[in-house]
């Protein structure tokens, strides 16, 4: 009994030391992240031009004044939203065309990096390399050195934002078709498929609405990215915005109107894609669903 | 029997029609598809890039960014011989010093292109160019009477331009410029020119042993200050700039989390009762999604100045929108049963959202918080270029100047290397912690 009772308040000392020690460690990593995050924002205000403090109370200045010059040209609202339709259609076209090439390449690029799909399986690293760097370039370098050489205007934008949605999607289509069945692909090449046959006829249509589901995803980032894109030269409602910006004083009714316009369409695309994509994995296992929305 | 016949055949038409209608979709998508592309093609004026195409201007970008070239200019009003790499002060010669494929005679400069070609500076502002396989070129620049050029062929080859005031040989060993004020000679060298050491600095043009070696003998304090320095390629203000851009993706996502974590409650189901509050919460987080990163620097910006705080008070914004979703879906997905089991021994409701919520949530958080973490080096390169801060300004500045295209290269190459050493960092640390917690808790 004694011997019991003493084992017992050795577990429990164990235990209160071990949940001591986490304690601690969950202490010193706190302390560290407070320890960075102040310094790191301490550093940052450093180096800004405006100070931190200096500009909280200036925060509102700007939308206030946007807000009562849009409110003051009221009736010039509908005019502005027109005029700057056509350029909101061009940033759709350009994320909605780099969104599809992208996805095409992506397709390509996860069937030759997959296993058991892979056209030449000793390059599988190859491609996934090529794929990490393409994810890794942030759209607006390309932008700028293709508008350097082709001049402004929405190609450079599209062919920036495929790139880096090449390498993005291909890494999520990579993951889709691990999980894919091989037996459609093995049947297929009994009878003499090739791999394009294969692939296209055995493994996209098993994987072709999560592709799809991604796909929309990407489409949602890249208008943001397009309307990003068009402020640095490369056309569309951002080039628009630029414009509108450098009026200044008294000519912001244009720019609140680009706002205006641009927040519709990104809330607007947010929730169209998050019905079809709901719809789309309506009926599928809760894992997959969950995949897809994660 | 007829019945089963009878839904056999039921069975056969609707099958039949099933497949039609895939059929119908397999191959209606991808004519949909080439359709929206050729309307594409055209809306964006394909055809009309090849006119606006600007060979000129990418042929020097490709071959800037590889090679560098070396300035020798002569001023034709006082005569006197210059050379500057890249014909930037930076990167000038001290005075009176030449490369040494330039000899400084008396009378005569001559300038040695490699492979046979060479320019001649001669006295009164005279220049020949001696082109193998071509001839010799002369010309007598002056003020009043333009550049006065004579060719070995009567017919002018379609690599020289040659007009009176203005004369430009192009070959593959280097260019020579003639104008009415000045000669200049350029020769091409493959390599980033001065990365280590600018000219003024001693150690330049010293091989990397004999660096090494005056390391070692006590001189690594002024070898490090002199490629620090640097001025051609700045490397403290690059270090500086990397720096600024993962702090502001830091800060950023960091920041989004913490403000995002208390408003998520507010927008759980399970830990809202009252549907206004949740709704409002909710509409906040939309709001804040839904204005964009764009929207958000442009008006940081004019409150707090161009810099790094801005952009990651930016990121900071427009994540605590996508973290309030994506945390308040978390929390109404944990598990009652922990809860109920904190609150029975009688803990207050701080205590069940700290011991009964949290760890639940923790890994999704997490993994959630660092893949941000990745994505938002990137967005902070991208604002950076915008707003002003960080190295995607430091990328925007070498590309307005239209000929640091080498510093561009450079650029690229760095924010790669930063993105994919966030990428593996965030997914090193997810690995970690996320282990980490299953095991310990």
């Amino acid at each position: 009994m004694t011997e019991l009772t003493g084992r017992v308040t050795d577990i429990r000392a164990d235990y209160m030391a071990q949940v001591r020690r986490k304690r601690m460690m969950d202490g010193i990593i706190l302390v560290i992240f407070i320890a960075l995050m102040v310094s790191g924002f301490m550093i940052a205000d450093d180096r800004n031009a405006g100070g931190f403090w200096d500009g909280l109370h200036r925060f509102f200045d700007f939308p206030k004044e946007v807000v009562s010059e849009a409110v003051g040209k009221l009736d010039e609202m509908p005019a502005h939203f027109i005029t700057f339709f056509p350029s909101l259609i061009e940033t759709i076209n350009i994320a909605a065309a780099s969104t599809l090439l992208g996805a095409m390449l992506a397709m390509v690029l996860s069937l030759l990096s997959t296993r058991g799909m892979a056209k030449w399986p000793r390059l599988i690293p190859l491609f996934r390399r090529i794929m990490d760097i393409m994810r890794a370039v942030p759209e607006i370098v390309i932008a700028l050195v293709l508008i350097f050489v082709m001049g402004g205007g929405p190609v450079p934008a599209m062919i920036a934002i495929a790139f880096h949605t090449a390498g993005a999607l291909g890494k999520l289509f990579s993951e889709v078709n691990e999980n894919a069945s091989l037996k459609p692909v093995e049947g297929l090449q009994s009878v003499g498929a090739s791999w394009a046959q294969r692939m296209w006829l055995g493994v996209i249509p098993q994987v072709a609405p999560n592709y799809f589901s991604y796909a929309l995803l990407r489409f949602e980032i890249n208008i943001r990215a397009s309307a990003i894109l068009g402020f640095v030269g490369a056309g569309g409602i951002g080039y628009e915005l630029k414009n509108a910006m450098s009026w200044g004083k008294g000519q912001y009714d244009e720019a609140a109107a680009i706002f205006l316009l641009l927040f519709a369409a990104i809330v607007a695309v947010d929730q169209l894609s998050s019905v079809v994509r709901e719809r789309l994995t309506h009926g599928k296992t809760t894992a997959q669903a969950q995949k897809v929305s994660a | 029997m007829s019945i089963a016949a009878n839904e056999t055949d039921f069975l056969k038409v609707q099958a039949d029609q099933q497949f039609s209608r895939k059929r119908l979709f397999s191959f209606g998508l991808p004519v949909v598809v080439l359709l929206y592309l050729t309307y594409i093609f055209f809306n964006f004026d394909v055809p009309g890039l090849v006119k606006r195409f600007e060979v000129d201007n990418a042929r020097a970008l490709v071959a800037d960014s590889y090679s560098y070239k070396t300035h020798i200019t002569r001023d034709n009003r006082t005569g006197d011989v210059t050379a500057a790499i890249e014909g930037e002060r930076k990167g000038s010669y001290p005075e009176g010093t030449v490369p040494e494929w330039v000899t400084l005679g008396a009378a005569d400069k001559v300038i040695d292109l490699g492979g046979g070609h060479e320019i001649v500076f001669g006295a009164d502002n005279f220049v020949s160019y001696d082109v193998p396989g071509y001839g010799l070129i002369t010309a007598q620049p002056s003020r009043a009477s333009g550049v006065q050029a004579s060719l070995p062929t009567s017919e002018t080859p379609d690599w020289i331009n040659a007009s009176k005031n203005r004369m430009t040989i192009t070959t593959d060993a280097g260019r020579l410029t003639i104008t009415r004020n000045r000669t200049e000679v350029f020769r091409y060298f493959a390599g980033w020119e001065l990365f280590f050491f600018t000219l003024d600095s001693p150690y330049s043009g010293l091989g990397f042993g004999e660096v090494m070696s005056r390391a070692l003998g006590g001189e690594s304090a002024a070898i490090w200050q002199d490629f620090w320095n640097n001025k051609m390629w700045r490397h403290k203000d690059v270090a500086w700039a990397l720096f600024e851009t993962i702090l502001m993706a830091f800060l950023g996502t960091m920041g989004a989390a913490i403000v995002a974590l208390p408003l998520a409650f507010l927008a759980a189901k399970n830990f809202t009762p009252f549907t206004a509050v949740r709704q409002i919460t909710r509409r906040f987080f939309d709001f804040f999604r839904g204005v964009d990163a764009l929207i958000w620097t442009i008006v940081l910006a004019r409150a707090f100045g161009p810099g790094p705080l801005t952009g990651a008070l930016a990121i900071l914004i427009t994540d605590t929108g996508s973290f309030g979703k994506m945390f308040s879906e978390a929390l109404e997905n944990v598990d009652k049963k922990q809860i109920e089991g904190i609150q029975s021994t009688g803990a207050k409701p701080l205590q069940r959202y700290r011991f009964g919520v949290i760890p639940q949530v923790t890994p999704v958080l997490l993994s959630q918080i660092l893949y941000y973490l990745e994505s938002n080096t990137r967005s902070a390169t991208i604002i950076g270029a915008i707003t002003g801060g960080g190295i995607g300004l430091m990328l925007t500045q070498a590309m307005i100047t239209q000929k640091d295209w080498e510093e561009v290269a450079y650029y690229i190459v760095l924010i790669i290397l930063m993105v994919m050493a966030m990428d593996w960092f965030s997914g090193w640390l997810r690995r970690k912690l996320i282990a980490g917690d299953e095991s310990g808790r």
